[in-house]
């Protein structure tokens, strides 16, 4: 779970790190009195999990409380990407002497935090990472040891820092490290992290993400509003625990584990046939489940054909089957649906469906055989 | 002689007592694995599906010469159990359960470095010899004794590609679920080493998927130090850019993590791969020298 640059900051904050004072605003009224409260130059910025606000206009620098009323005016409801802004952050002003990098993250194939430093900060790691890669000093972590001092001197001293500087990243690097750690991050980064002309030490961007697994450790984080999707099916099916996304095509796709539904829209897209989205039944889905999920992806109207491809390990065929047919009882549906089942209790479920077919379900004994037939109902 | 899991294999059931550790222990019994324990603390002294419950690993695996755990717990206590099965000595340990919170990965990781054991998961099928052993939530029946090892980041796909390999009379020396997940116990290419070592194991096929590098730091290791052949198959060529695919682990997250760019890096490295998973039983058919008629 991505958090709102202001719900990053505040968890920083409560970790030691410095941020600029900043009031989040729903109302261009309330920007106007938090620029008020904050005083000077300030930036009023749109709060959405996305990047590239700044080029989509979702960031603007004002001098005087009017214009910071006017600019939340502009930016609020706001579209960046698809994604509508509903709060801006009002933020003071800082005199920026230098700008670096920060970042904590998981490294997947060493199994262990990794430290990222730079001190080109302010714009993409990737960038500086292309055009000099020795800017970036690397320093991974032993999970069970934790963080020891001594890995932070070597990041800021073979970065080339000295002096207080270097005492302060010293400082921003062990907070960071207990952020990552204690709030269940898979990434925390800062950039820029700077340095002002009076010395001190800022957080002026940051960017949070919450392993979405460790949820239950952290309902402080899941605000209601923080969660929801902007989809109205990926919506519902979060509600009900099941994993959907919704894509621009015809064919709806429902299947059981993850990879087996990715290779399922490569096949319908081998097929000639584009899908309109998926949903995940999981491991284990019982009849309900499989109702609930049929409902979800009948739900967008682009769909013209249902794939339904079923192996079953945990999941057993035979739910899936009573599921499909309780489904299509409660809701009529007219749509074509090609039913692949496989795996466990298969023959159950292939017999159930055997016995009550409706005339809109065709099955298929083999998965290309079961895209192939939906790709051209779907067009048919 | 298969890896990981064989007819030596003495199986406890961390969880026996839950919904799936009740289901999938009757039927690894069925399917003639020796599930010599369960596990679920409080309920000591109890049966399930014929099995004595124990109240901790520890105990059943003195009691009973356990070797090899499955866990079947809630991911909150996942990361516990897998402490407590190394700590009780058990060689092979697969833990089923989905939705692990990564820093809990990561301290196990870090702890399993010191001890002579291997984890498979979590978000994993689990491990299957065929006629040897099962330690897995995988259908069974769909297997068959042979030799073609099969390593995956997916449950689902695994039972797609062992099936359609049975049905060309292809059999499987061993199957390894390895998990989804970001964190995993076990990478591909410890696997490989496992089936590189293997007499039995004269072909393999590797199962991936977009999100990590994991699929070109086993293509490096393929080309470099296996002689066995080896068949690939990346799953999400349609997966759009940022969205998670079901498996936390499965992000297109950089152009490294795509399946364009890992299909290319197997090919570049003169390994077969696959666009769909019945094109993964032709190739291994032809690796094999075997008639591809069914």
């Amino acid at each position: 779970m991505d958090l709102y640059e202001h719900q990053g900051k505040e968890l920083l904050r409560s970790f030691g790190l410095k941020t600029l004072d900043g009031m989040v605003a729903t109302t261009p009224a309330e920007a106007k009195e938090a620029a008020q409260n904050i005083g000077g130059t300030v930036a009023v910025k749109a709060q959405v999990l996305v990047g590239g606000r700044g080029k989509a206009g979702g960031i603007k620098v004002v001098d005087s409380p009017e214009e910071a009323e006017k600019a939340a005016e502009q930016i609020l409801g706001m579209d960046i990407k698809g994604h509508t802004v509903n709060k801006v952050l009002v933020e003071g002003g800082a005199d920026i002497e230098s700008e670096m990098y920060l970042s904590i993250m998981v490294d997947r194939s060493e199994k262990k935090p990794l430290i990222l430093f730079s001190t080109e900060g302010g714009v993409e790691i990737e960038e500086v990472a292309d055009r000099n890669p020795e800017a970036i000093v690397r320093q991974h972590v032993d999970p069970l040891v934790g963080l020891v001092p001594y890995e932070q001197r070597e990041v800021v001293f073979s970065s080339g820092l000295s002096g207080d500087t270097a005492k302060g990243v010293s400082k921003v690097i062990s907070d960071l490290y207990r952020a990552f750690q204690e709030s269940d991050a898979s990434l925390v980064e800062i950039n820029p992290l700077v340095t002002t002309k009076s010395g001190e030490m800022l957080t002026l961007d940051s960017k949070v993400t919450i392993d979405n697994s460790s949820l239950f450790r952290h309902q402080d984080l899941v605000s209601e509003e923080d969660t929801r999707s902007a989809d109205p099916g990926e919506q519902r099916a979060q509600e009900v625990g099941l994993q959907y996304v919704k894509l621009e095509g015809d064919v709806g796709i429902l299947g059981n584990g993850a990879g087996l539904v990715m290779s399922t829209l490569d096949v319908v897209a081998q097929a000639g046939g584009e899908p309109a989205n998926f949903c995940d039944v999981g491991g284990g889905a019982d009849a309900e489940k499989i109702s609930e999920a049929l409902d979800i992806v009948t739900s967008n109207t682009a769909v013209k054909s249902v794939l339904f491809n079923i192996f079953g390990g945990i999941t057993r065929g035979d739910e899936v089957a009573r599921g499909l047919l309780t489904a299509l009882e409660r809701s009529n549906l007219d749509l074509p649906i090609v039913v692949r089942l496989d795996g466990t209790n298969a023959k159950e479920g292939r017999d159930i469906l055997a016995e009550n077919t409706p005339q809109n379900v065709y099955t298929e004994t083999t998965m290309l055989d079961a895209a192939r037939r939906a790709v051209e109902l779907a067009h048919g | 002689m298969p890896i990981l899991v064989d007819e030596n294999t003495r199986l406890v059931v961390q969880g026996i007592t839950g919904r799936e550790g009740a289901f999938h222990t009757g039927r690894m019994v069925e399917g003639g694995t020796q599930v010599v324990a369960g596990v679920t603390p409080g309920k000591g002294g109890q049966e399930s599906q014929g099995v004595p419950i124990f109240n901790t690993v520890s105990e059943a695996a003195r009691e009973t010469g356990a070797n090899a755990s499955v866990i079947f717990v809630p991911p909150a206590f996942s990361g516990d159990a897998i402490f407590e099965a190394l700590d009780a000595g058990i060689q092979t340990v697969c833990c089923i359960t989905e939705g692990v919170p990564v820093q809990d990965m990561l301290r196990v990781s870090g702890y399993i470095a010191s001890k002579d054991a291997t984890l498979i998961g979590p978000n994993c099928p689990g491990v299957i010899s065929p006629e040897q052993s099962n330690v897995s939530i995988m259908p069974q029946d769909i297997f068959k004794q042979g030799n073609v090892g099969v390593v995956s980041r997916s449950g689902t796909l695994t039972y797609q590609v062992v099936n359609e390999l049975t049905q060309r009379d292809i059999g499987q020396s061993t199957a390894v679920g390895i998990g989804g997940d970001p964190i995993i116990g076990t990478n591909f290419v410890e696997i490989l080493e496992k089936f590189e070592a293997d007499p039995q194991t004269e072909c393999v096929v590797m199962i991936g998927e977009i999100g990590g590098n994991a699929e070109q730091l086993a293509a490096e290791y393929i080309q470099s130090e296996m002689k066995t052949p080896v068949v690939a198959y990346i799953a999400g060529f349609t997966a759009p850019e940022g969205k998670t695919m079901g498996h936390a682990g499965a992000i297109v997250s950089g152009g490294d993590s795509t399946a364009e760019a890992k299909s290319e890096a197997l090919r570049r490295s003169g390994i077969q791969a696959a666009e769909n998973p019945s094109e993964v039983a032709e190739l291994v058919a032809d690796a094999l020298g075997v008639s591809s008629a069914t």
